[in-house]
C-alpha cells in the first residue's frame, strides 16, 4: 500500500483539464436558470442518479465523472445516496412504465430549488425502446427536464461539458 | 450441416435450428428433460415462450453440447419444470406474464416482471387492456424469532441500476433477503418481434450496457448460424479482442467498485484508472468507449488499423505490469481481507444446480466457460486458462477475476500478435427461401449469454431470445445473504454484479 501512496505523492496529478462547456446546452440552458440559484448554491451541486429504466451503459460512463481523470468534485459536484440531499437529478433510460411512478415520488422528494438533466438518448425520446408497451419514452414526459446530454451513451467530457454549461449558467 | 441435410430436416416435422438442433416433445419428453434437470444429468440453459410454445435450452455432459427442445401448449399451458427444478421458475413467471402460457403445478404462481403497470396484460401473447394502475405484490413469509423488515430500492443509493430488496433481519443478521425485480423491464421480446435484422442488433446491443459487445456477438453468432454465413478470420479475433478488452474493463471495474464497498477507496481509485485507460483505449481503435455497435452479423463493421496495434500493446504492457502490484494491494490488506472472506457463501451444490456461470459459478466450483466448452473462433487457436476455486465467498470472487484478468490479458497479447489480415466482414444476402433458426452461446464477462431467434425468409426477425446469465445468479445472491449481517450486502451484491437490464429485458 505504501508504494500505492508515495507513487501518488510524488507522480503528477492525472486529473485532465476541464473542457470548455458545451455550446448547445448553453443555449438550452440559457433561460432555465435563474440568479437566485447561483447566490442560493455557489457552485455547488448535491447530484442525484436516477435509473429509469438504462441499459446501464449511461451509468458506467457517469461512475467514470469520479475517476481521477475527470475528478467531478473538483468542481464542486458530487453523487449523494439520497434524493432529499440533492439538487439535481440525473435521469437516464426511456422511463420503464415499471419505473414511473419511483422516478415521480423521487422527484417529489427533491427539495426546491431543483433541476433535472436527462441524460442519454434514451431519456431523450426513449431510443432504440421508444416504440415499447413498457416505455413511457422521453424523461420531459414525466417530470420537467432543465437539460439534456445525449449521447449512446454520452461519453465523461461529454457529461462534464454538459454539467460546467449548467453551473456556468446559473450565474 | 451441409445443404443435403439442411433439406431433409425441413422435410421432416422437426424445425432445422442450427448449430444446435431443437426438437418437438410431447408432454412426456418435456416432464423426461425436468426429470433429468432435477437429477443433475442436465443443466437448465434457459426457458422461454413463444406464441402457444415453450421451449427450453439445457446443456448436456456429452456431444452436442446443448440441446433446445419445444412443447407445443395449444391449451396455454405446460407441465411446470420448477416443479421439479426450481431454478426454472422465474423463468416461468416471465413466460406467464409475457406470453400467458400456464405453467401447471408451479411451486410460485406471482407474477415476475408484471408490475401491473403496462395497461396491457400478456403483451406477447394474447393481449389484454386493463385499468389497474399497479398490482399488489405479496412478499414471501417470515415466521419465528421476532425480526423487523428492511425495504430497499427500486431507487438506490449508488449510481446502479433499480430493483426492490426486502430484507427480513433479525438484529443484524439477515434472514431471509427477497428481490423483487423486473423495474428496468423495456419489452425487448416485443421490440425484436418483427423487427429487421439491424434494428434487432441495435435493441440486442443494449440489453446490457456492460455486456453489449457480448450481446452483440451472441445476437450475430445466432443470425449467422442461422444463415450458415462464414465469418472472416479476422473479424473473428477482432470481436474476441473486443470481447476480451470488455471484459478487462469489467472485471477491473468490479473489482475496485467491491473493495469500495469494504470502504477501501485506494484499490477503487487504482481500478478506475485501468479501467479508464482500457475505454479511452477502445474508443480509440474502434470509435467508442464501449464498443457499441461495432459487431454485425457477418463480421465487425470497425477494423482495427495497423498504427493502433501498438496502443493497445502499450495498454496489456501497463496492465501487466499494474495487475501484481493490484492482487498485493488486494492480498495484503489484512482488514480487507477480514470483509471478504468467508462473506456471501454460494455452495458448491447451489452453483451446480442453478448451472451459474460466470465468476459466480467459477468461485463455487462450477468452472464453466462458453470459449472452452462451445469453443466458438477463435478461441480454439487460443492457449488460456480458467480461473477456479471452491472457497465460495467474496474473495473466492475476487481471486477468480483476477484469474479472469491475467486469462484474457493472455488472450488479447495472443490475439495482437496472430490476427490475420484479410476482410472483416463476410458479403452475404438472405436466400429467400424458408425460414431460419439459429442458436448462440457466448461468454460474456458475467457468464454465458444465450440467444436463440428465428428468421423469416425476407429478414424479418420472427421472435428473438436472449437470455443473460443473471437469471441464475440473482436466486443466488439470495442464498448468499443469509445469515450475513445486513452491512455486508453491498460487498455481496457487488461480488454477483447481476444486471437488472439484461434480467428484466
Amino acid at each position: 500500500m505504501q508504494k500505492f501512496m508515495l507513487q501518488g505523492l510524488l507522480r503528477r496529478a492525472l486529473t485532465e483539464q476541464a473542457p470548455a462547456p458545451d455550446a448547445t446546452s448553453m443555449a438550452e440552458l440559457g433561460y432555465t436558470l435563474g440568479r437566485t440559484a447561483r447566490q442560493k448554491l455557489g457552485r455547488s451541486l448535491s447530484i442525484r442518479e436516477v435509473d429509469a429504466g438504462s441499459c446501464n451503459g449511461c451509468e458506467l460512463e457517469i461512475h467514470a465523472l469520479n475517476n481521477a481523470y475527470y475528478d467531478l468534485e473538483r468542481f464542486g459536484m458530487r453523487f449523494v445516496a439520497s434524493p432529499r440531499h440533492a439538487d439535481v437529478l440525473l435521469v437516464t433510460g426511456p422511463v420503464t412504465k415499471n419505473m414511473r411512478e419511483a422516478l415521480e415520488r423521487t422527484y417529489a422528494a427533491t427539495p426546491d430549488p431543483k433541476w433535472v438533466i436527462a441524460v442519454g438518448d434514451c431519456a431523450f425520446d426513449g431510443g432504440v425502446f421508444c416504440e415499447s408497451y413498457a416505455c413511457v419514452g422521453a424523461v420531459a414526459s414525466v417530470v420537467p427536464v432543465d437539460l439534456h446530454i445525449r449521447g449512446c451513451p454520452p461519453d465523461p467530457t461529454t457529461l462534464l461539458k454538459g454539467l460546467i454549461a449548467f453551473v456556468e449558467n446559473m450565474e | 450441416m451441409n445443404f443435403a441435410s439442411k433439406q431433409t430436416a425441413r422435410r421432416s416435422s422437426q424445425p432445422t435450428c442450427l448449430p444446435w438442433p431443437r426438437e418437438i416433445v410431447d408432454r412426456t419428453g418435456w416432464l423426461a428433460f425436468a426429470e433429468s434437470l432435477a437429477k443433475g444429468e442436465r443443466e437448465l440453459l434457459s426457458l422461454w415462450g413463444e406464441g402457444s410454445s415453450v421451449h427450453m435450452a439445457v446443456l448436456e455432459q456429452r456431444e452436442p453440447r446443448l440441446r433446445i427442445v419445444s412443447l407445443e401448449c395449444p391449451d396455454g399451458a405446460f407441465p411446470s419444470v420448477a416443479r421439479l427444478h426450481i431454478p426454472a421458475s422465474r423463468l416461468e413467471r416471465a413466460i406467464c406474464d409475457l406470453y400467458g402460457l400456464k405453467s401447471v403445478g408451479a411451486p410460485d404462481h406471482r407474477p415476475w416482471l408484471d408490475h401491473g403497470r403496462w395497461g396491457i396484460r400478456q403483451p406477447c401473447g394474447a393481449r389484454k387492456e386493463i385499468d389497474s394502475t399497479c398490482d399488489p405484490y405479496e412478499f414471501l413469509p417470515v415466521e419465528g424469532e421476532p425480526f423487523h423488515q428492511i425495504p430497499v430500492g427500486p431507487v438506490h443509493a449508488g449510481i446502479i441500476e433499480p430493483g426492490h430488496f426486502r430484507f427480513s433481519a433479525n438484529g443484524e443478521t439477515v434472514i431471509r433477503l427477497e428481490e423483487r425485480l423486473g423495474f428496468v423491464h423495456k419489452g425487448i421480446d416485443r421490440l425484436t418481434s418483427g423487427a429487421s435484422i439491424e434494428r434487432a442488433a441495435q435493441i440486442a446491443a443494449r440489453v446490457s450496457g456492460d455486456s453489449t459487445v457480448a450481446y452483440s456477438l451472441a445476437f450475430a453468432q445466432a443470425v449467422e448460424a442461422a444463415f450458415d454465413v462464414n465469418v472472416p478470420p479476422r473479424a473473428a479475433y477482432l470481436r474476441a479482442l473486443m470481447a476480451e478488452l470488455e471484459r478487462l474493463a469489467n472485471h477491473f471495474g468490479d473489482v475496485g467498485a467491491i473493495c469500495n464497498d469494504a470502504a477501501f477507496a485506494l484499490m477503487h481509485a487504482q481500478c478506475g484508472l485501468v479501467r479508464e485507460r482500457i475505454l479511452r483505449e477502445a474508443a480509440t481503435c474502434f470509435g467508442h468507449r464501449l464498443m457499441m455497435d461495432r459487431i454485425a452479423p457477418g463480421g465487425v463493421v470497425v477494423d482495427l488499423e495497423r498504427e493502433k496495434v501498438s496502443g493497445l500493446y502499450t495498454l496489456i504492457d501497463w496492465i501487466e505490469l499494474m495487475t501484481p502490484r493490484l492482487i498485493a494491494l488486494f492480498g495484503d490488506t489484512t482488514s480487507l481481507q477480514d470483509r471478504t472472506v468467508g462473506t456471501g457463501v454460494v455452495s458448491e451444490a447451489l452453483a451446480k444446480q442453478y448451472a451459474c456461470g460466470g465468476y459466480v459459478g467459477r468461485a463455487s466450483g462450477r468452472a464453466f466457460d462458453a470459449r472452452k466448452a462451445i469453443g466458438y473462433a477463435p478461441y480454439p487457436q487460443l492457449a488460456f486458462e480458467i480461473g477456479a476455486s471452491k472457497e465460495c465467498d467474496v474473495d473466492a470472487r475476487v481471486w477468480v477475476r483476477f484469474d479472469e484478468i491475467r486469462a484474457s490479458l493472455q488472450i488479447v497479447r495472443q490475439i495482437l500478435d496472430a490476427a490475420p489480415e484479410g476482410p472483416i466482414i463476410a458479403a452475404w444476402t438472405l436466400p429467400e427461401d424458408w425460414t431460419r433458426e439459429g442458436a448462440a452461446l457466448v461468454e460474456g464477462f458475467r457468464g454465458e449469454i444465450f440467444v436463440w431467434l428465428r428468421i423469416r425468409a425476407d429478414g424479418v426477425i420472427q421472435r428473438c431470445h436472449m437470455r443473460d446469465p443473471s437469471w441464475f445468479q440473482w436466486p443466488l445472491l439470495e442464498a448468499a445473504i443469509k445469515d450475513n449481517i445486513v452491512a455486508d450486502f453491498p460487498l455481496c451484491n457487488k461480488s454477483f454484479n447481476c444486471s437488472y437490464s439484461g434480467h428484466d429485458l
